[in-house]
């Protein structure tokens, strides 16, 4: 049972705003296999070739029988809590303004003894369940959670410090004439979001599914066109130390073929809409975002990209999509980069096609609004940094890491 | 010198003189060119025309230390603009149909101004024709050829939702019948025909005979549209005078641009 954290009071406009902290971030580049599986939210370990022993903390040549062949892998994350401890001071400033924090050696079951942060209902000599966490630093941690789910788990303070979650935190979507809008709205504020600022462009021009957003309890319209770097400064003046997770759905799909006339425009035109739109959005909302990193519950705690997978393989038939969203992606880069020293974090979050008009001619399997909506809020409850929706997104983030010369040859199909 | 060039040199003299001590005043019938002006839309599988954007270069900053300017860009039917003959198929292969082949004693021209405003305000889709012209003559007189007609219905006033007033079966807002721009161009010779609206067309337009039937016999006899007009409330019926001097654009088919009235104070 953990207690619910209670909803931000309002803030003391008397009070200084605490400026983000970092934990220690050092890792050696063998850890890095760990901060590759907890950006997608696997548990994964080193696992000797040779003699088959799971080692944790990573190495460089098995401390069993010397091999050097030390590939993560996914493990089991099943273990048992063998002693538990509560840390009530330190010099670490991050960690002196989080006091006290619990950790505990766990004996996972596949082997190794594991130093983890603990939930708070971890009991020691029971089982647990293991994690990799990205910590503020965005820097693998292990975590140690009951087997059993319990009431208000989510809510464990030191969880909350390695997640995003969208409990009692004000959104911004930045797009509400993507057709997922209205599903992202509402899922986020069933996850107990406390409010959802939707933009609209050229509000002048009615959109389908303008009733179905206007319907929704909790969500603001504003005015927001990311083509116009005016509007999104202005945007940013009133809203953007509100702006807790900023969801970026800026698309701008019309297929054309490279030689057809016109091609060119068409692709500077998605690239205002998208990547210049990013841009926009990183210049006007970053700053402040950075800077609200460590503000009491409703931090600024996330900044989240929603992409087409085929920004990691050009997809002929959505070529400038693909073009666009590929910068994007090299653009999140970049960005997450930037916004590590206040602790923000950033999600990429590719889907196939979307059961969306742009895809009409695309057959199944499709990626409804719904779905996306579902893994964007799953994301930021476990913290992740690239989630993968849908089967045609699996499909070809697998083949790109098996073969990407085979993927490109297949036309990204 | 002859006499001529001297009543000339009067006339300009007076006019300055005029417009220096408020006998002629000059009405400005732009609207700012702004980021949320309203554009034409087309079903988004077509090539869209841009609205206004402007980037600042420097502002007495790291860019330019003691300067302030911008990029802008926008499409040649943006905010208040003019249509050369070429913008429609109509008028393709006529001579000088481009804005930087426009005669420049075309810039200037004088206006009739019909309101509609009434009719307007009670129809949306209040389409002006014939009968409405002659009625306007009864009144003030034949329209004067090589003269812009102006249909004034106070559309100006409204903002955006309410002015594009896009619904899901197209636009509505008012503007000529099917027969009266024909009539206007082949009956009274007319330079051009202005409107407040987004298009020299009616919003439903696309459904007439020949569909856009402003665009389809003013471009194709040569002559030209002014739309997103302000103020025409502020002009007579007759006497007032357009300046409407597009942008000289190699091949363009029309562009924004500052349209003045000169009307007796």
């Amino acid at each position: 049972m953990t207690r619910p954290i209670a909803p931000s009071k309002r803030k003391d406009p008397l009070a200084r705003t605490p400026r983000p902290l970092l934990p220690p971030s050092a890792r050696s580049r063998t850890a890095h296999g760990l901060t590759l599986a907890a950006a997608e939210g696997r548990f994964a370990l080193q696992r000797c070739e040779e003699c088959h022993t799971f080692l944790y903390p990573p190495r460089d040549a098995c401390p069993h029988c010397l091999s050097h062949d030390l590939p993560f892998t996914d493990a089991p994350v099943g273990g048992t809590l063998v002693a538990g401890t509560t840390i009530r001071v330190t010099n670490d400033t991050y960690f002196r303004e989080r006091m006290p924090w619990r950790q505990g050696i766990v004996a996972a079951d596949c082997g190794p003894s594991i130093i983890a942060s603990l939930h708070g209902g971890c009991v020691e000599g029971s089982s647990v369940k293991l994690s990799l966490q990205l910590d503020k630093a965005g820097q693998p941690v292990a975590f140690a959670t009951p087997l059993e789910e319990t009431s208000n788990m989510r809510d464990d303070p030191q969880l909350r410090e390695l997640t995003a979650d969208p409990k009692h935190r004000r959104i911004l979507i930045t797009d509400g004439r993507n057709p997922v809008a209205p599903a992202l709205a509402k899922a986020l504020l069933r996850a107990e979001a406390t409010h959802v600022f939707v933009g609209v462009a050229e509000a002048w021009k009615p959109f389908a599914g303008e009733a179905d957003l206007r319907a929704i309890e909790g969500v603001e319209i504003v005015p927001l066109d990311l083509t116009d770097e005016q509007s999104v400064a202005d945007l940013a003046a009133d809203i953007g130390a509100k702006v807790d997770i900023l969801v970026n759905t800026a698309d701008h799909t019309r297929p054309v073929h490279i030689f057809d006339k016109g091609a060119a425009r068409r692709l500077t035109e998605t690239l205002d809409a998208t990547l210049a739109g990013a841009m926009r959005l990183a210049q006007a909302f970053g700053p402040v975002m950075l800077a609200r990193g460590a503000d009491g519950t409703n931090s600024a705690v996330a900044w989240v990209n929603l992409l087409s997978v085929y920004a990691l393989a050009a997809q002929p038939a959505f070529g400038t999509m693909s073009v666009s969203h590929a910068a994007c992606l090299s653009l999140s880069h970049w960005l997450r980069t930037e916004l590590r020293p206040g602790g923000v974090r950033l999600m990429n979050v590719f889907t196939g096609p979307l059961d969306t008009e742009w895809y009409q001619t695309v057959p199944p399997p499709k990626v409804a609004p719904g779905q996306l909506a579902e893994a964007v809020v799953d994301g930021l409850r476990r913290g992740l940094e690239e989630i993968y929706v849908g089967d045609a997104a699996r499909d070809i983030c697998a083949r790109l890491a098996a073969n990407p010369k085979a993927l490109e040859r297949e036309g990204g199909l | 010198m002859s006499a001529r060039d001297d009543a000339a040199d009067v006339v300009l003299v007076q006019l300055a003189g005029l417009v220096a001590d408020g006998g002629l005043k000059l009405v400005d019938l732009t609207h700012t060119l702004s980021p949320d002006f309203p554009t034409i839309v087309m079903p988004p599988e077509f090539g869209q025309s841009a609205p206004f954007r402007m980037e600042r270069i420097s502002c007495y900053d790291g860019d330019g230390p003691a300067w302030y300017w911008n990029n802008i860009s926008f499409g040649e039917h943006t905010g208040t603009h003019f249509d050369a003959p070429i913008h429609w198929y109509t008028g393709k292969d006529l001579p000088l149909n481009t804005v930087d082949t426009l005669p420049t004693r075309d810039m200037i021209a004088p206006a009739n101004v019909i309101d509609c405003s009434r009719q307007s305000a009670a129809d949306a889709d209040f389409l002006l024709g014939v009968e409405d012209i002659l009625a306007w003559e009864r009144e003030h007189g034949l329209i004067a050829p090589r003269s812009w007609v102006l249909l004034r219905t106070d559309w100006s006033k409204k903002t955006g939702r309410d002015y594009a007033n896009l619904l899901d079966d197209g636009a509505h807002t008012p503007g000529p019948d099917a027969d009266v721009i024909r009539w206007l161009v082949t009956e009274r010779d007319i330079i051009g025909f202005g409107t407040e609206t987004i298009g020299t067309d009616a919003g439903q337009a696309g459904h007439f005979s020949p569909p856009y039937p402003a665009h389809h016999f003013l471009h194709g006899a040569g002559r030209y549209g002014l739309q997103c007009l302000a103020n025409l409330d502020q002009l007579p019926p007759k006497g007032a005078v357009v300046i409407a001097a597009p942008l000289k654009i190699r091949h363009g088919s029309g562009s924004p641009l500052r349209v003045l009235a000169l009307i007796a104070a």
